[in-house]
């Protein structure tokens, strides 16, 4: 019994070394000035100040709205792809949902580098427009081309936990709700709806999080000048060099995430268990 | 009015399922076109893959890609494995502990994940490049490997260890031969899960690299400047690969139930028919 005990040894060392004191220098950099050297540290409160300036303040706005419509969009399009996919046989459905998740697993900056080719002013897309005789339609370096590159990315996180909800779901309620006299619209979301709640919460907090903090795909299809959260925190570390105004920003996404998390566990007691 | 249903959720899942293949398809039918074209196909050639097999970037990015992967796989599977059997033996605190620190990396954005540890390393000095990078994969792997181990060893009798060494295994051997063939399943998928996500990473890689060590996905991100089909040759190669794995993966265990199903039944049918016969004696 006793014996196994220390196999945890290593991966105690281990992850203090790379999880715990890593968030340990980002909290320390957000509230230090003086960048990289340790010797002459000095605390400050600018960094966090510097973030409510209105240029900065507007990239968070920013970052929150494009989350949102893109979580929303998911949401839509995610719930009615889970729910018809719900009405099928257990093997059928199997065969779809593995249909959804195969392309999570293929590299996201190559999907990405598809959509530049259908979506670019002389891309596929227009050139179809072209041949059915309309005028050809800006879409690259818009939000438009960011919300699609988003959603397409995202939509498998909110299909999955919806998905697993709806399937758990015993089908002879809805009928207990018709035989009681419900109209097919208030079955759906009294009872219907009402069940899948856990699956659209972490579907939900999944696809908004993801979407906030992503850099890459608003930096391909969004151009250099569309400047998120994950933009403006990759600007401070690789091309500014101010490590602790990017630690402060990304010390507030993480508080910002980790609040979001805890909420998420309020609504959901079930998923408290896990883990 | 359900017949009209029907054709239109099939109708729907086929828009949904061409939004997310249609990119994939593209990719792979022009990774096939013999000019530089992305919107015109002129004509089949496989002039870039050629180009990809020529490209020095590409392929030393390849190389670098599947070495990480491999290796940030081995050792995020027995770090993890070992963890998480090791875990259902500890007191409260350092289970809880360890399990909380454990979902930071999976909780946690990319980006914060990335940036932490490009400070660490800065600031213990350590030359950024293929080392960081490597350290950086096992880092946010060994994570997804304890969540799929530890559910298995928690369902597993805590008495079946001490059996086997009560039976004269040492620790070892009952580690190896008794729990770990029981949790398998768990530590299958821990891998699978680790391997691809090594792959598939770009933000913790983009941040904690250096010295122009650069993965797959750095290259494709410093090559979108201008359009460059030999991507398209990567992508399909990549692409045929992942789903070719996925399917095995996903329908050789159905196809060796059934056949197992089969020979039972047909175990079944054989006695059935002895008994007949001998009835009939």
């Amino acid at each position: 019994m006793k014996q196994f005990k220390n196999l945890v040894r290593p991966y105690l060392i281990w992850s203090f070394i790379l999880i715990v004191v890593p968030l340990f220098l980002i909290v320390l950099y957000s509230v230090t000035t003086g960048g990289n050297s340790l010797v002459n540290i000095q605390f400050t409160g600018e960094n966090f100040k510097k973030i409510f300036e209105p240029v900065y303040m507007n990239v968070f706005i920013r970052s929150f709205k494009l989350g949102a419509i893109t979580t929303g969009v998911c949401l839509v399009v995610g719930y009615m792809l889970a729910y018809v996919i719900s009405r099928y046989s257990e093997k059928v459905q199997n065969i779809l949902i593995l249909a959804v998740t195969i392309p999570t697993w293929i590299n996201m900056l190559l999907r990405t580098y598809a959509w530049i080719s259908l979506l670019s002013d002389n891309g596929i897309i227009n050139s179809l427009l072209m041949l059915l005789g309309l005028d050809p339609v800006t879409m690259m370096y818009t939000d438009f081309s960011v919300i699609i590159g988003l959603v397409c990315d995202l939509l498998p996180f909110m299909v999955i936990p919806i998905h697993t909800s709806l399937a758990k779901m015993d089908h002879s309620l809805i009928e207990a709700a018709y035989d009681l006299g419900a109209k097919p619209l208030t079955a759906f979301w009294k009872v219907t709806f009402k069940l899948s709640i856990p699956g659209v919460v972490n579907g939900t907090i999944m696809v908004f999080l993801l979407s906030i903090s992503s850099f890459v795909i608003p930096k391909l299809l969004g151009g250099g000048q569309y400047v998120l959260i994950g933009n403006l925190i990759e600007e401070q570390f690789i091309s500014v060099g101010d490590w602790n105004f990017g630690s402060a920003i990304s010390m507030l996404l993480a508080v910002a995430i980790l609040i979001m998390i805890s909420i998420m566990k309020k609504i959901d007691p079930d998923e408290n268990g896990g883990a | 009015m359900k017949k009209r249903g029907k054709i239109g959720s099939i109708i729907y899942i086929a828009i949904c399922f061409a939004f997310f293949y249609i990119p994939i398809i593209v990719t792979m039918v022009f990774s096939f076109n013999s000019s530089k074209s992305l919107t015109r196909f002129t004509g089949f050639s496989l002039r870039w893959y050629q180009a990809l097999v020529e490209d020095r970037d590409i392929m030393s990015a390849v190389g670098v890609s599947l070495s990480i992967a491999v290796i940030a796989t081995a050792v995020a599977t027995v770090l993890g494995t070992i963890t998480a059997i090791g875990l259902s033996r500890n007191r409260k605190v350092v289970k809880e502990w360890l399990i909380n620190v454990n979902n930071i990396p999976i909780m946690n954005p990319e980006i914060v994940t990335a940036i932490g540890l490009m400070i660490l390393f800065s600031s213990m000095k350590i030359q950024r490049g293929y080392v960081t990078m490597l350290l950086a994969h096992i880092c946010f792997c060994t994570p997804y490997v304890i969540t799929s181990v530890y559910p298995k060893v928690r369902s597993l009798d805590p008495n079946l260890a001490n059996a086997a060494m009560d039976l004269g295994a040492t620790p070892f051997q009952a580690l190896t031969k008794v729990i770990v063939p029981m949790i398998k399943p768990g530590i299958y998928a821990g891998m699978l899960l680790s391997f691809t996500m090594s792959l598939d990473d770009f933000v913790i890689s983009y941040f904690v690299t250096g010295n122009g060590v650069a993965n797959i996905s750095i290259v494709v991100y410093n090559m979108t400047k201008r359009t460059n089909p030999t991507i398209n040759a990567l992508s399909a190669i990549v692409i045929v690969i992942i789903i070719v794995t996925l399917l095995i993966v996903n329908l050789v265990p159905e196809a060796v139930k059934k056949r197992q199903e089969k020979r039972v039944e047909k175990n079944k049918r054989m006695m059935q028919e002895n008994m007949d016969s001998r009835k009939l004696d």
